[in-house]
């Protein structure tokens, strides 16, 4: 049975970042995923990096904007961390291999971006985590002899020793079937979001909040889980997203009068406010009646020179063309806003820490938090390097305190029982995905840009009719080789927890703050709410609680762009 | 909504059954992706069936599949198209079948791991710093970095591998995406070893001198990465800027081409061979290999002429064309020869530069073509 000091479960962003960071500070790493680690989520990041690289730049000006962009919900010490740390950051991959955008100077050079009042996101193309995502990898395949790869291969639950410490999981070789226990001192979690709780999303299909369910049924924390990103522009028909970029190059937003609306809601920033706002200004137009018949938005990008638009918005050129039949060099497409991203999560600290003992997060699994009510665009690649990077690091400091754990056998045969359980499960009961498909479009109707405690309630019993349906849908495959059936039927249980934990939280905050907009409470309540929701397992189910909120030098006022 | 046919290939290795084909109706609008079809058939009808697939959107280049016997990515290809073209194109059925050159593990799914990957690592895929490492950025051309972009496009998907034609005469030959994936180094200014990286896929029997040009592998990128092109630019950057004479004749004998293509304006087979050992000099002739070689291809020789397709007469003295075709030719060298910078044609770059409304009014391709002449 495989033993390392530090266990990475996910390999995108955060946790090629985080493996990379372990082994450098000498410990025996083994980075754990279900898929092959370039096909990670990270990879359909487009739009950049934000970093204050530029001397004209500062960190503390990257650091308000972030907290402007949470709604002061943010905790300030970790973004302060985030923001010093994110030009080192820059040049470390830049050093490594990616190949950053550059000025006429040869210098790095950077576009704008939603929120910030510089222009400081650094960029590949629209690729920008792509690029970065098999550089990352470049370079685990260049450390091989440090770093033990396990691609393909699904976590169904993590271990904990009788002290309650975290010590290992229990994984499956998708290719084989075989279970296996792996031994740690310390594990990582970097195993990314639950969008695909909802229906539609821009997300891949392999997020579906593993992580984040595995870390909550053990015992940790969630925090933040009502705040869920609407991007405003995703493609009206399955949702695919088109980068921030093109705005951040000049595109604009108009509705069906050919009005540019977003003079009426951000003055100044237009369509480059954060982007809970500019989502809730197209969903106002939309429901307003100013909609395309479709239920749409125009973006304009025929704005952008033709040639800058080939050149660095070539990945949202085709897409409009191969999944919209539209050149968006010549014509307007028709967008609006649609799930994204995720800003609760594990709680942790700074290095990565949850509350339990040897149990790290980091990227979209994890809430430190930095983006607190919304995230910035360009700054979830920042997040999952810099605290990818000091998990790494921390959790193999920890492990040189610490014997290598075993775990009892035991464990082998409970998990080979819950998936014997699935395997056997008689025929008749409703299908995985039926149930998938109920779960995503309801969190996509109730729990939304636009939220009430009517619509939240009626979520809430949903997702509890389908926790309870869930545990008999049957599958068809019952192979050992690529069995992507029970795979699927253990991720539906993930996806679940998540959102009975994501409506718990909506329904608990009784006030508008960045992504969570309550028509029945539509202000912002620094009084009663400036503080985090958390939902935690209680052993007789999920269990509400609340976190201060850290602010070190920047008092919320009000939000405007 | 209309109706297709999804004619999967089956494979279940518990099974100890040979691979077939299962057929499955699916209501789906034509500008639909094939993914998206067997997604449905997953969902609603057998969840047995087996792919690998995510972002849904081209990006993370795990469902690369043969569809109507054409490699590509499933959710890059719209249902109508796919059932207009290639070996089922009745307008309603769809062959979905594993990638080929890889071993199929289950269904559609491929040891990526057994063949792509492999290849990736046989070309030292990271950067090896130039010395020294600037304190800040290094201060490169923008024009490189979007050069290099180009192969940074790649998702590692294996379209390209699954049908190259050189790979199947020759499993061990580099191949396309790794190839691709050694220009990324070869053209960033940031990398230390660019001769030795060229040196070691030029001496290599199975490096860039294996590849035939049969652009199979750039039509089956769905990202644009233009395999071909890419290996094509590591030879020249190998044999013009490093002058690396390799000991596969790769060097000699794109030499030999064009050198007869600029003598005769076509190529003159009988020549070709000689050169390609001996070099341009009439002594070239008698190099032992070239001997060898010509023997070894007698029964090629004899073939063809016995079938006519061509007569002794054109096999010793070559083709003649028009002194004026001829001379048309020779200009074309000398313009593209006496430019101070070498032509790279590199459509990502060069393709596109051409205003709106030149493009409107002449064919794209035309269009784009003039402009890089003038470029």
């Amino acid at each position: 049975m495989p033993a390392h000091d530090v266990l990475i479960i996910g390999a995108g962003l955060a946790g090629q970042r985080a493996a990379l960071a372990a082994a450098d500070a000498g410990a025996s790493v083994a980075i754990l995923s279900k898929v092959h680690p370039v096909r990670s989520h990270s990879v359909a990041a487009a739009g950049g990096i934000n970093a204050a690289l530029n001397p004209e730049d500062t960190w503390e000006s990257h650091a308000f904007d972030t907290v402007k962009g949470s709604d002061y919900l943010g905790d300030q010490d970790a973004i302060e961390i985030m923001c010093r740390e994110a030009p080192d950051e820059i040049l470390w991959l830049e050093h490594a291999g990616v190949t950053f955008h550059r000025s006429d100077s040869g210098h790095l050079g950077t576009r704008a971006f939603g929120g910030a009042s510089q222009a400081r996101t650094y960029y590949v193309a629209d690729i920008t985590g792509q690029a970065i995502l098999h550089v990352l990898y470049e370079q685990l395949m260049k450390h091989h002899e440090r770093v033990d790869r396990y691609e393909e291969w699904f976590t169904t639950t993590l271990l904990q020793d009788e002290e309650g410490n975290c010590i290992g999981c229990v994984a499956r070789d998708i290719r084989t079937g075989t279970l296996e226990v792996f031994n740690a001192k310390s594990v990582i979690l970097a195993s990314g979001g639950a969008g695909q709780a909802f229906k539609p999303t821009t997300n891949a299909l392999i997020c579906t909040g593993d992580g984040i369910a595995q870390a909550y049924r053990i015992g940790a924390p969630l925090m933040d889980m009502e705040m869920i990103q609407y991007h405003p522009t995703t493609l009206a028909e399955n949702g695919f997203l088109i980068t921030e970029g093109a705005r951040g190059e000049g595109a604009h937003l108009y509705n069906a009068l050919g009005e540019r609306f977003m003079e009426k809601y951000a003055p100044n920033k237009l369509e480059l406010a954060s982007r809970d706002v500019v989502s809730r200004a197209e969903q106002t137009e939309i429901n307003e009646g100013r909609g395309f018949p479709d239920g749409t938005i125009a973006l304009d990008i025929t704005r952008v020179p033709r040639k800058r638009t080939l050149e660095a918005l070539r990945e949202i050129v085709n897409i409009g063309k191969d999944f919209a039949g539209v050149d968006i060099t010549r014509e307007p497409i028709h967008i609006k806003p649609g799930m994204h991203y995720i800003m609760g999560g594990v709680k942790t600290d700074f290095d990565g820490q949850t509350p339990i003992p040897g149990l790290y997060a980091a990227g979209e699994v994890a809430c430190v938090s930095v983006h607190g009510g919304n995230r910035l665009g360009a700054n979830s690649l920042l997040d999952t390097l810099i605290f990818g990077r000091r998990s790494g690091e921390h959790a193999a400091q920890r492990a040189r305190g610490v014997a290598m754990p075993k775990a009892p056998t035991s464990v082998l045969a409970d998990a080979q029982g819950e998936i014997d359980e699935i395997l056997n499960r008689p025929t008749g009961g409703r299908r995985v995905s039926e149930i998938k498909n109920e779960l995503g479009e309801m969190m996509n109707r109730y729990v939304a840009v636009y939220r009430d405690e009517e619509g939240l309630a009626t979520a809430r019993e949903i997702v509890q009719r389908l926790k309870q349906e869930a545990p008999s849908a049957a599958i068809d495959d019952k192979g050992t080789i690529f069995n992507q059936d029970v795979l699927a039927a253990i991720e539906l249980g993930y996806m679940l927890d998540v959102a009975e934990a994501i409506v718990m939280a909506a329904q608990e905050r009784r006030e508008s703050r960045g992504a969570q907009f309550r028509t029945d409470f539509p202000e912002r309540n620094d009084e009663d709410w400036l503080h985090h929701i958390t939902v935690s397992q209680n052993g007789d189910g999920p269990a509400l609680g609340t976190a201060p909120v850290t602010i070190t030098k920047w008092q919320p006022q009000a939000r405007t762009y | 909504m209309a109706e297709y046919t999804l004619k999967l290939r089956r494979y279940d290795p518990q099974s100890g059954e040979a691979p077939y084909f299962e057929e499955y109706k699916v209501d789906l609008e034509p500008h639909r992706s094939v993914l998206e079809a067997i997604l449905q058939v997953k969902n609603e009808q057998d969840g047995s069936v087996g792919i690998r697939c995510s972002c849904r959107a081209a990006i993370c280049g795990s469902c690369g599949v043969r569809i109507n016997g054409r490699p590509g990515l499933a959710c890059h290809t719209h249902l109508d198209k796919a059932a207009n073209t290639g070996v089922n194109s009745d307008g309603t059925t769809i062959l979905v079948e594993p990638m080929g050159n890889m071993p199929v593990i289950k269904d559609l799914i491929v040891d990526m791991d057994a063949v792509h990957w492999k290849k990736i690592q046989r070309v030292t895929p990271w950067l090896i710093n130039k010395e020294p490492v600037p304190e800040r950025e290094y201060i490169v051309p923008h024009e490189n970095m979007v050069d290099v972009t180009q192969t940074m496009a790649c998702i590692q998907c294996g379209a390209c591998v699954s049908d190259c034609l050189s790979m199947e005469v020759d499993p061990l030959f580099v191949g396309p995406a790794a190839s691709a994936k050694a220009y990324r180094f070869v053209g960033d200014p940031r990398d230390a070893e660019q001769f030795e990286r060229l040196k070691d896929l030029a001496e290599d029997p199975h490096g860039i001198f294996d590849c035939t040009h049969c652009f199979t592998c750039i039509d089956a990128c769905p990202k644009g990465v233009a395999p071909m092109s890419q290996i094509m630019r590591l030879r020249r950057v190998s044999t013009n800027d490093h002058h690396i004479v390799d000991r596969n004749n790769g060097e000699r004998h794109e030499r030999a081409f064009v050198s007869l293509i600029r003598g005769y304006g076509l190529l003159h087979e009988a020549e070709l061979l000689p050169r390609s050992y001996g070099g341009d000099s009439w002594f070239g002739k008698f190099h032992p290999a070239a001997g060898q070689e010509l023997l070894s291809s007698l029964p090629v020789v004899m073939k063809g002429l016995m079938r006519g397709k061509m007569s002794p007469k054109l096999a010793l003295l070559g083709h003649r064309v028009p002194s004026r075709d001829l001379k048309a030719v020779q200009a074309i060298f000398d313009k593209v020869e006496s430019k101070d910078r070498r032509y790279e044609l590199n459509l990502y770059i060069s393709g596109y530069e051409d205003d709106d409304e030149q493009a409107a009014a002449t064919a794209e391709p035309v269009a784009a073509a003039s402009e890089s002449e003038s470029a």
